[in-house]
C-alpha cells in the first residue's frame, strides 16, 4: 500500500504534488489504543502543537485505572481527545471527527463517538484473530464492510514502524513502542500540523538514548510521509488560528494550573507553601508539580496517609506557612476529622478535592462532581467552611489564589473543588504578568507593650482571630479541638460560650458573601430559563447555552464559583427566570442546596457515567424544557 | 537564634501556664509535668520557640499546662501535626506528648513514620497500660489477660512494646524512665531535648484510678532494685541490691548472673548507646519483668541525617542552582506562543 517516493524529503519541504487542503473551523481527534500504546503522549503532543499554531484547544484524556490492563482488552483501552479550533471553544467536543484506533478493542469502544463520515485511521497490524476476539468481533470489521460509512484509512503501522527504525539496533519490542509516533505523524499530516514541537520533545525526552530518539524521529516522519504519499487520504485539513485576546499563551492542565496558583498565592501573601499529601488519582500530579519547585521554598511532604497529610498541613499553618492538602473523595473522607480541627482552631489552610467517580474507590480515573455535599457537610458537628469550585483547567490558577485570600482574611480552612476532567484536561492560558496579580494581605501580630494578656480568640471586624505564630515572643498560646472560650482561647464547656462560638464560626463563613463578587449571568437578566452550573461543567454548559441562544434568546447561564457561601444576589437572580435548570455530574447535590435555601423547584439533569457532559445532551435538555 | 542580649534566666514557674491542672490527684502525669518545667529553663531555648503538640487522652492535656505554644490536636495525629510544624519552621523546638493508646493504637502509623523520618522532635509517651480518659478499657500495652471494663475475661491480644517498636523503626534516640524517679526522668528528658533527631522516650506512668500499681515492681522500695536496671553508656549491665547481679550474653540471649563465684564485671554485657546497629538496644527492649530487670535510661543515641535538615538542604540547593523562584520564569517554561 505504501509508496516510498518521498521518504527522504522532510515534512517541511513542499511535496511534489500537494493534495488539496480543506479548511475547517474546528476538528476533534481522538487517539485510542492499549494503555501501553502511548496514546496520552500522542494526544498531548497534538494538543501542544495545535496550541502553538494558534488554535484554541480543549482536551479530554480518558484512561483506565489499571496501569497495564491485559493487552488487547476493552478494559485496557486508553484514549486522548483533542479539540482544536479557530474560534473560542470550551469543551473537548461531543463527537470526534477523526478517530485513530490502534487495535480492535480501541475501535470497538470508541467507534460510537465518531461522526458519520468521519476519518477512521486503523492500525491493521493489530487486527489479528486473537485481538479481534478479545474485542468481541466475530469478523474483521475492517474487511466486512461494516465501516463503509466512514473515511477509513488503514495502515500497517507496526510493520511500517519496524521498517522505519530498521538498522538502529532496537529490539522488536523497542521498535513497536515507536508506533505512536507513526500515528502522530499521520495525524499531523492530516491536519497540517508542524512536526518541530514534537521533534524538540523527542530530543529533550530521549536525548540520552540516541537510538531511541532517532527511532522516534524516524517513526514520526514515516507517519507524516505516509499520509502525504498514500492514495487513500485524498485531502488534508487545515484549522486556521483562533482569534484569541492578545498576549502570551501556553497550554495548561488543571492540576498544573492549580499547583502554580498555589505557588503564586504563597508568593503574593509572603507565606511559604507547605503541601502535605498522600498519592491518589487524580490529585497526585499536584504533588509532582509542586515538588519540582523547591526554589520557591515550596515544602512538599508525602505523608504516610491522608490523615497525616491534612494534619501536617494544620501544623504547618500553625507555624505560619500556607498549609495545603489535596486528595480525591476517598482521601477527603479520611481527612474529615482533621478538617474539623482546622475549623475549630480557626487556622487558614486549603483542602483541595480533585473529585472522581465514587462512592468508595469508585472510578478513580473518571470524573464526577459528587463530593459537594461531602465538602459542605462531611464532618461532625456544626463545621462550616467556605467552598470554591474551579470551572476549567486555567481557572484552577485563579481559584487557588482566591481561596487562600479568603482563608487568611477570615482565618478559616477553605475547600477547593476541582475534578478529574479539568485536572487532566488542558486549555490555552494567557500567561499573566506576575506584577498584575493581587497581593494577599497576611498579618501576624506582635506582643503588645501595654502588658495586656494576648487573646488568641480576640475578634476583628470579620470575626477573625489573630494568626499568632510560634517564635513570636509574648504570644504563647494553646489551641486545640476542644471548644474554646471566645477571647481567651481557654478550654470551655460553658453552654452560652459554645452557642456563641458555633454562631461565630458560621458567621465568619457567611461574611465571606460580602467579600466576593455578585453572581454574573451570561445572557438576559430575566427570561424563560436559567442554566445554573458549577465546577468543571462550565465549558459544556456555556457552549450549550450559546448554541440555544442563537434561536432562543431568553435562555441565560450562571456558573457558580462560590459554593459556600453563595453570592449574595443568587436568590434574587434565580427568581428572575421562569425555570431553572441545574445540570450536574451527580444525582442532584447543588439542586438540593438550592431548593433548601431558595425554596424553588429547579429542573435537573444528572449524569454519573464517569464522563463530562456533552454539549448535545445539554442542548437537548434545554430545548426539552423550552 | 542569635540574640544581642543574653537570654533572661527562666525558672520552672515561667513555663507554667495560667490553667489549672486537671489530672486526677495522684496521677503520674503531675511528676512528668514538673520535670518538664524544671528542665526546660536549663536548655537556654526561649519559651516562644517551644511548641507542645498532643493528641487525645489524659496525657494529651499537657500542652494546656505549659506556657509555650501548643496544639491539643486529635486522636493519634500529634506526630503528623508536629511534622508539618517542624518542616514549616525547623527553628522550632517541638515536643510531642502522647499516651499508649494515642501513640500505639489509633496513631500507630504516624508514630512509626515520624520516627523513621528522624525529624528533630521529641516524643514522650506516657505509658500507663490503660485507657484513662475513656475510663478504663485495656490499651495496646496492657499485658495479656488484663481484666478491664472491655475485657472482663481478660485481654487476649498480645501487647505491643513501645521501645521495641521505636527501635524497629531505627529511632536514633530511645530511652525509658519512670514517673516517680524524678531525677532520672529529668536526666532522660534533658538528653532527649539535646538529641538532634527524633527522640523517643517512654515513661512508665501510674494511673492511680484505673490501673493503679501497674509498675509497682519498678517503683516499690523492696522490689525495684531487682526489677530495674539503670543503663549507663560504657558500663556493664549491673542491677540488684548492692549491685550483686548482672546481665551476661549467652549466645544471642541475655541471662541474669550473680556476680562473684568466678563471674566478674568483665563477663557482663557492656552498654553502648552509640552502637550503630540497633540490635543491642532491641535486645534490651525485650528484657521484661519478671524474667529480667527492665532497663531504664538511654537505650540508643546515634546520629543520622534528619528529614527537616535534608529538606532544607534540598531547598537551598534548588535555590542555588536555579535561583530564587520567579513566577515569570515559571509561567514561561516550556512552549509558549504570542497572539498579536
Amino acid at each position: 500500500m505504501a509508496t516510498s517516493t518521498s521518504s527522504d524529503s522532510g515534512p517541511e519541504s513542499e511535496a511534489a504534488s500537494r493534495k488539496p487542503v480543506v479548511e475547517l473551523d474546528s476538528a476533534t481527534v481522538r487517539f485510542c489504543g492499549d494503555s501501553g500504546d502511548g496514546m496520552q503522549l500522542a494526544g498531548s503532543q497534538l494538543t501542544s502543537t495545535s496550541a502553538l499554531v494558534g488554535n484554541d484547544v480543549a482536551t479530554f484524556p480518558d484512561f483506565p485505572a489499571e496501569i497495564r490492563a491485559p493487552r488487547g482488552t476493552k478494559a485496557g483501552v486508553s484514549g486522548f481527545q483533542v479539540h482544536f479550533a479557530s474560534t473560542d471553544i470550551f469543551t473537548p467536543g461531543d463527537q470526534v471527527d477523526a478517530l485513530v484506533a490502534m487495535n480492535p478493542a480501541a475501535l470497538a469502544t470508541n467507534l460510537g463517538d465518531l461522526v458519520p463520515g468521519g476519518v477512521l485511521v486503523v492500525n491493521t497490524d493489530s487486527f489479528d484473530e486473537k485481538d479481534l476476539k478479545k474485542a468481541g468481533y466475530d469478523r474483521n470489521p475492517v474487511e466486512d464492510g461494516s465501516l463503509d460509512g466512514y473515511k477509513m484509512f488503514t495502515a500497517e503501522m507496526t510493520k511500517l514502524t519496524r521498517k522505519a527504525v530498521d538498522g538502529l539496533g532496537l529490539s522488536v519490542k523497542e521498535a513497536d513502542r515507536c508506533k505512536n509516533f507513526f500515528a502522530m505523524g499521520l495525524v499531523f499530516w492530516l491536519y497540517d500540523r508542524p512536526l518541530d514541537p514534537t521533534q524538540r520533545y523527542i530530543d529533550a525526552k530521549f536525548g540520552k538514548r540516541p537510538a531511541v530518539a532517532e527511532a522516534n524521529h524516524r517513526a514520526l516522519k514515516a507517519g507524516y510521509h505516509y499520509g502525504e504519499t498514500t492514495e487513500a487520504l485524498p485531502s488534508q485539513y487545515m484549522v486556521p488560528k483562533a482569534r484569541l485576546e492578545p498576549g502570551t499563551y501556553r497550554n495548561v492542565m488543571g492540576n498544573t494550573a492549580l499547583a502554580w496558583g498555589l505557588i503564586a498565592a504563597a508568593k503574593l501573601s509572603g507565606c511559604e507553601l507547605f503541601y502535605g499529601s498522600y498519592p491518589i488519582t487524580p490529585a497526585s500530579d499536584i504533588l509532582h508539580e509542586l515538588s519540582k519547585h523547591k526554589n520557591f521554598g515550596v515544602r512538599t511532604f508525602q505523608a504516610e496517609d491522608e490523615i497525616a497529610a491534612v494534619s501536617s498541613a494544620i501544623g504547618a499553618s500553625f507555624a505560619g506557612a500556607m498549609g495545603v492538602t489535596a486528595s480525591s473523595g476517598p482521601g477527603i473522607a479520611l481527612k474529615g476529622e482533621a478538617i474539623g480541627l482546622a475549623v475549630m482552631t480557626e487556622l487558614p489552610m486549603l483542602i483541595i478535592n480533585v473529585q472522581r467517580g465514587g462512592p468508595s474507590t469508585g472510578l478513580p480515573t473518571k470524573t464526577e462532581q459528587a463530593d459537594l455535599m461531602q465538602a459542605i457537610f462531611g464532618r461532625n458537628g456544626e463545621c462550616p467552611l467556605p467552598i470554591l469550585a474551579a470551572s476549567s483547567p486555567a481557572d484552577c490558577f485563579d481559584v487557588a489564589q482566591e481561596a487562600w485570600r479568603i482563608a487568611v482574611k477570615f482565618m478559616v480552612p477553605v475547600f477547593v473543588l476541582t475534578d478529574g476532567y479539568i485536572a487532566n484536561g488542558s486549555e490555552p492560558w494567557r500567561v499573566p504578568d506576575p506584577q498584575s496579580l493581587a497581593k494577599i494581605e497576611v498579618r501576624h501580630p506582635q506582643a503588645r507593650d501595654n502588658g495586656e494578656p494576648f487573646l488568641p480568640y480576640e475578634r476583628d471586624d470579620n470575626f477573625s482571630r489573630p494568626w499568632a505564630i510560634p517564635g513570636t515572643p509574648g504570644l504563647m498560646h494553646r489551641i486545640g479541638g476542644l471548644e474554646k472560650q471566645n477571647g481567651t482561647g481557654n478550654v470551655s464547656y460553658d453552654p452560652d460560650n459554645h452557642q456563641q462560638m458555633v454562631e461565630l464560626r458560621q458567621q465568619k463563613v457567611s461574611n465571606v458573601a460580602n467579600d466576593i463578587p455578585l453572581q454574573e449571568v451570561e445572557g438576559p437578566s430575566s427570561g424563560k430559563l436559567l442554566v445554573l452550573s458549577w465546577g468543571g461543567t462550565y465549558g459544556a454548559c456555556r457552549t450549550a447555552v450559546q448554541t440555544v441562544q442563537k434561536t432562543n434568546p431568553s435562555v441565560a447561564h450562571a456558573h457558580l464559583r462560590y459554593m459556600n457561601p453563595f453570592p449574595r444576589n443568587l436568590g434574587e437572580l434565580l427568581k428572575a427566570y421562569e425555570r431553572v435548570l441545574i445540570p450536574e455530574l451527580n444525582m442532584g447535590q447543588l439542586d438540593l442546596l438550592i431548593r433548601a435555601k431558595y425554596l424553588i423547584e429547579p429542573e435537573r439533569l444528572n449524569k454519573v457515567r464517569g464522563k463530562p457532559f456533552t454539549v448535545g445532551e445539554l442542548v437537548h435538555k434545554i430545548e426539552q424544557i423550552l | 537564634m542569635s540574640t544581642e542580649t543574653p537570654l533572661p534566666v527562666l525558672t520552672a514557674a515561667d513555663f507554667a501556664s495560667d490553667q489549672e491542672v486537671r489530672w486526677c490527684p495522684g496521677c503520674g502525669d503531675y511528676s512528668i509535668l514538673a520535670q518538664m518545667k524544671k528542665i526546660l529553663p536549663t536548655l537556654g531555648i526561649p519559651r516562644e520557640q517551644t511548641v507542645f503538640i498532643s493528641g487525645i487522652g489524659c496525657s494529651s492535656r499537657f500542652p494546656y499546662y505549659m506556657n509555650a505554644y501548643g496544639i491539643h490536636s486529635i486522636h493519634g495525629r500529634a506526630p503528623a501535626v508536629a511534622t508539618g510544624l517542624k518542616v514549616a519552621n525547623p527553628e522550632l523546638f517541638v515536643w510531642v506528648i502522647t499516651g499508649d493508646g494515642d501513640a500505639l493504637s489509633i496513631g500507630g502509623n504516624h508514630l512509626i513514620h515520624a520516627i523513621r523520618r528522624n525529624l528533630d522532635i521529641n516524643i514522650v509517651l506516657f505509658n500507663n497500660q490503660i485507657y484513662g480518659l475513656t475510663k478504663g478499657q485495656y490499651s495496646p500495652t496492657s499485658p495479656l489477660g488484663k481484666v478491664t471494663k472491655s475485657t472482663p475475661m481478660g485481654a487476649v491480644d498480645n501487647p505491643i512494646h513501645p521501645l521495641s517498636v521505636a527501635i524497629g523503626c531505627e529511632a536514633t534516640f530511645v530511652a525509658r524512665s519512670i514517673d516517680v524517679n524524678i531525677k532520672h526522668l529529668g536526666m532522660v528528658l534533658s538528653r532527649a531535648a539535646e538529641h538532634r533527631g527524633t527522640a523517643f522516650v517512654e515513661v512508665y506512668q501510674n494511673c492511680n484510678v484505673f490501673n493503679d500499681g501497674a509498675f509497682e515492681y519498678a517503683t516499690n522500695r523492696e522490689t525495684k532494685a531487682d526489677s530495674i536496671l539503670e543503663l549507663e553508656h560504657g558500663k556493664p549491665l549491673i542491677f540488684g541490691k548492692n549491685g550483686s547481679k548482672g546481665i551476661r550474653l549467652n549466645g544471642m540471649n541475655p541471662e541474669v548472673v550473680e556476680l562473684g563465684k568466678g563471674i566478674t564485671e568483665d563477663d557482663l554485657l557492656f552498654h553502648d548507646e552509640k552502637a550503630t546497629e540497633p540490635s543491642l538496644a532491641y535486645l534490651l527492649s525485650r528484657m521484661r519483668h519478671p524474667e529480667f530487670p527492665e532497663p531504664i535510661g538511654i537505650f540508643r543515641a546515634v546520629d543520622r541525617p534528619r528529614y527537616d535538615d535534608q529538606l532544607d538542604q534540598q531547598i537551598a540547593e534548588a535555590r542555588q542552582r536555579r535561583g530564587e523562584g520567579d513566577l515569570q520564569k515559571l509561567f514561561a517554561a516550556g512552549e509558549t506562543w504570542t497572539v498579536e
